[in-house]
């Protein structure tokens, strides 16, 4: 090494700064650890700041019966039982704690009658479960627990990107990144590396998450040995703007709903009695967004593509307080005031439940020395995440991960790093620069995006996926020979040519698992296989890295305890 | 199709100027999505700034026409149509490149304000109306455009010895907050220097988010600051009265 490049030690190297990293570097911090975050954006901008709706937490705050056993019911039933049962326990039985935690640090949550913390309805949630701060929770989290990490003193490297993990044999030794101020490269030694990289919806085109999900974390993880599981469930939020094109995609929360938002279609049907009658609008995500796609697809959408999503029979102070985000955003991007008429909605590319495979009590992957929590992490939502479940899942497995991973850093070495493997990373983002006449990033980006949107969409069939495979294959060799133009100062064409082969090898991932997962289950629909699969239930898709090719293989899932088996039988709450 | 001129500024620390683009301008378009067409078939390499689109992380400000802005907000049918669009970085922050600047001087002054800290044996019980100030103030997304726009920094570079908007925001949600037990008064007037602010409501005037910066936050924060420092009756009546904050001074 010699110097040649800028380096830094830490105990625990947890990359991307949203509410899992965050909660994982305060963890690391509290037991001690040397921790460093290390984020693509600058601190307090990571996507968990969009996060609208709330953070479920079996508080019974509002709904006295309400408590984990519930809860946990809920999120299996929610998951179609493809949930990692143990995971779905401790969420459940943490969530609560973990909120009450973050008030005890400064948040604000709305507040009940009594003073206490107020909770809100949400889609497949039996009870009022959810705390949020009208609709901005995700910004009063990602604030409080940015300002915690602050005053306990974590490094933060902002605005830099890792490219790759390196590795001492078969463990983790650290990461290789880059400044995206002014381009040079930088490697990390550490013992222990937290993934809190996020989702991949930029694989999409019409998505309600910002320009950092890549699927950087799962990339990174499957390139360094680690398996990725449950890849082919990618929820579709089903209410996003649709009009004007400008705003396509962007969310509109579950909260409209939650707070007696109803769906119509153009004929003023409120089409959910035929798919939920009796859920209704608050059914789970994965029946309402193909409920509308249903809709638009048999000709009885808006005019722009969409179904009417309507909060105007509520006050309109009630509105203003409850989702001024959303009167905003639709007053000022859409010219639509939703105190007064419905909003045009449409699915949008939301969140991915698959990812790192974990182990529940430990966050850790299965590379040494390797965590991932958040949705960077597979397990907890099976097929399908119920609303609010992830805000609770980035604290109850970030602080998990947190301290484990400064558990494990406490009881290895240092590790070495090989100057081999850093050479070759570095080699790798610099080539771009060398080609002269390659193709753009962005094209490839565009067509990537193309080919997920129409062949890996929320209905999917044998054929589509078929030709998806071809097509990324294609896509793949095609960006092989990016291009790059100007220097290697705050370059985002440079940027997205790194990105991109995180993107190309999570959709892949995607495309095989859902290939290969003959059934509908949750948010994966096969139109040639339309119902649950009992066999299929009783396993998960595992993506693997051997030598360089991508191996898909099954693993059972794990077997729940008996009274946690007639817990989830029983009649009572959301089916 | 309509078509828009663009002149957005391309260059480093070390200078720059104005490059012209056009862009086909579609219904609803914003100027961030202008941007992004730039950046797809003219100028992959033009740096901003921008996470969620959606005017929630406050990453995408710039100067647009010569007024401090989200771009993500910011309609292209708002801006006159018969002229170029200038797109300039915000002034008050040393530009890195093109339309991204360094805006590493927040991230220190928020480090000097003291956290949280609740008083002994909170009940954590209160009500609605005992927060909804609070609430307000962290709506900020910390898009800095109030920073960017203040006098103190943009015309005086006080930047040394004040704070600015954004953070008086910020103590003023933990100052109000009905729990917090620690006075930051001492801060506001040696620290974040809140005495060399003249009240122009600049800062209110340019927050997207719509917080009454200059109302609810900076002036009662400079009557606490008086009552602290320069009316001990006052100071005096606030004990006797229980409002229970601990001056650290």
């Amino acid at each position: 090494m010699n110097g040649k490049y800028e380096t830094h030690e830490h105990d625990v190297l947890i990359i991307g700064a949203g509410g899992a990293g965050l909660r994982a570097a305060i963890e690391a911090l509290t037991q001690g650890a040397r921790v460093a975050v290390v984020c693509k954006s600058l601190l307090g901008k990571a996507h968990t700041v969009m996060a609208e709706g709330g953070i479920a937490a079996a508080m019974a705050n509002v709904d006295q019966a309400d408590n984990w056993r519930v809860h946990f019911r809920d999120t299996m039933r929610g998951g179609k039982l493809l949930n990692n049962w143990r995971m779905a326990q401790i969420h459940a039985q943490e969530a609560s704690d973990r909120v009450r935690e973050l008030e005890q640090w400064g948040a604000l949550f709305d507040r009940t009658e009594d003073g206490r913390i107020l909770q809100r309805a949400f889609g497949g949630h039996t009870f009022k479960r959810l705390c949020h701060v009208g609709d901005r929770t995700g910004l009063e989290m990602i604030r409080t627990l940015q300002d915690r990490g602050v005053q306990m003193g974590f490094d933060v490297y902002m605005e830099c990107a890792v490219t790759r993990l390196l590795k001492d044999g078969e463990r983790i030794a650290g990461a290789f990144a880059y400044w995206r101020e002014n381009g040079r490269f930088v490697v990390f030694k550490a013992k222990s590396v937290v993934l809190a990289t996020g989702g991949i919806g930029k694989a999409w085109p019409i998505t309600s998450n910002s320009w950092e999900y890549t699927g950087d974390g799962m990339a990174l993880a499957y390139e360094a040995g680690a398996d990725l599981m449950d890849m082919e469930f990618v929820q579709f939020h089903p209410t996003g703007m649709v009009w004007p094109p400008g705003v396509q995609g962007i969310l509109v929360t579950e909260a409209v709903r939650g707070e007696g938002g109803t769906l119509r279609n153009r004929s003023g049907e409120r089409f959910m009695e035929r798919y939920d009658p009796r859920k209704m609008e608050l059914s789970t995500r994965d029946v309402v967004a193909r409920a509308i796609y249903t809709e638009v697809k048999e000709g009885r959408g808006t005019e722009h593509g969409g179904a009417f999503l309507d909060i105007s029979h509520k006050p309109p102070e009630y509105v203003k307080r409850k989702l001024p985000s959303m009167y905003h955003q639709f007053l000022e991007l859409a010219d639509v005031d939703i105190t007064k008429g419905p909003m045009e909605v449409g699915p949008t590319c939301h969140y991915m439940m698959g990812g790192v495979k974990v182990e529940a009590e430990t966050a850790a992957a299965s590379v040494a020395g390797l965590f991932a929590a958040g949705e960077a992490a597979a397990g907890l939502h099976g097929s399908n995440r119920l609303g609010g479940n992830s805000l609770s899942d980035l604290l109850v497995f970030g602080r998990i991960a947190g301290l484990a991973a400064t558990e494990h850093a406490k009881k290895t070495a240092m590790p070495t790093i090989d100057a081999g493997q850093v050479e070759a990373a570095e080699r790798e983002m610099l080539a771009p620069f060398e080609r002269k006449g390659g193709e753009s990033p962005y094209t490839v980006h565009a067509d990537l995006q193309d080919t997920m949107q129409k062949l890996v969409g929320i209905f999917r069939t044998e054929d589509d996926l078929r030709s998806a495979m071809t097509q990324i294959a294609k896509l793949k060799e095609r960006s092989q020979r990016l291009a790059v133009s100007g220097s290697r100062m705050f370059n985002p064409g440079w940027h997205l040519s790194r990105d991109l082969q995180a993107m190309l090898t999570v959709s892949e991932a995607v495309t095989r698992s859902a290939l290969a997962r003959r059934e509908s289950r949750g948010a994966h629909s096969r139109i040639d296989y339309p119902n649950l699969d009992a066999a299929w239930g009783k396993q998960h898709n595992l993506i693997a890295n051997r030598s360089g090719n991508m191996e898909l293989r099954q693993t059972p899932v794990i077997d729940m305890p008996e009274e946690l088996k007639l817990l989830v039988a029983e009649e009572k709450g959301a089916a | 199709m309509a078509e828009a001129v663009l002149k957005i500024f391309r260059g480093t620390s070390e200078g720059g100027a104005t490059a012209e683009y056009r862009v086909p301008v579609a219904p609803g378009m914003v100027v961030l999505d202008a941007l992004h067409h730039v950046q797809k078939h003219a100028a992959p390499d033009l740096a901003v700034r921008w996470n969620c689109k959606a005017g929630k992380c406050g990453s995408c400000s710039a100067e647009v026409n010569g007024r401090p802005r989200l771009t993500c907000k910011t309609r292209m049918d708002s801006l006159p149509q018969d002229q170029a669009i200038t797109i300039l970085p915000m002034k008050s922050f040393p530009v890195i490149k093109d339309l991204v600047t360094d805006v590493s001087w927040n991230y220190k002054v928020n480090k000097k304000i003291p956290p949280f800290t609740p008083r002994p044996g909170a009940d954590w019980k209160f009500s609605q109306a005992d927060i909804d100030r609070v609430q307000e103030f962290r709506k900020c997304i910390e898009c800095f455009l109030c920073q960017n726009v203040c006098h103190v920094v943009r015309d005086h570079g006080k930047q040394e010895q004040f704070g600015g908007p954004r953070f008086f925001v910020r103590v003023a949600g933990l100052e109000m907050h009905p729990l917090d037990g620690l006075s930051r008064t001492k801060l506001l007037k040696d620290e974040l220097g809140i005495g060399f602010c003249n009240i122009t409501k600049c800062c209110t005037e340019v927050c997207p988010e719509g917080i009454h910066i200059t109302d609810n936050a900076i002036i009662p924060l400079k009557e606490r600051v008086v009552d602290d420092f320069y009316d001990p009756v006052l100071r005096l009546v606030r004990k006797i009265r229980g409002a229970g904050k601990a001056a650290d001074h």
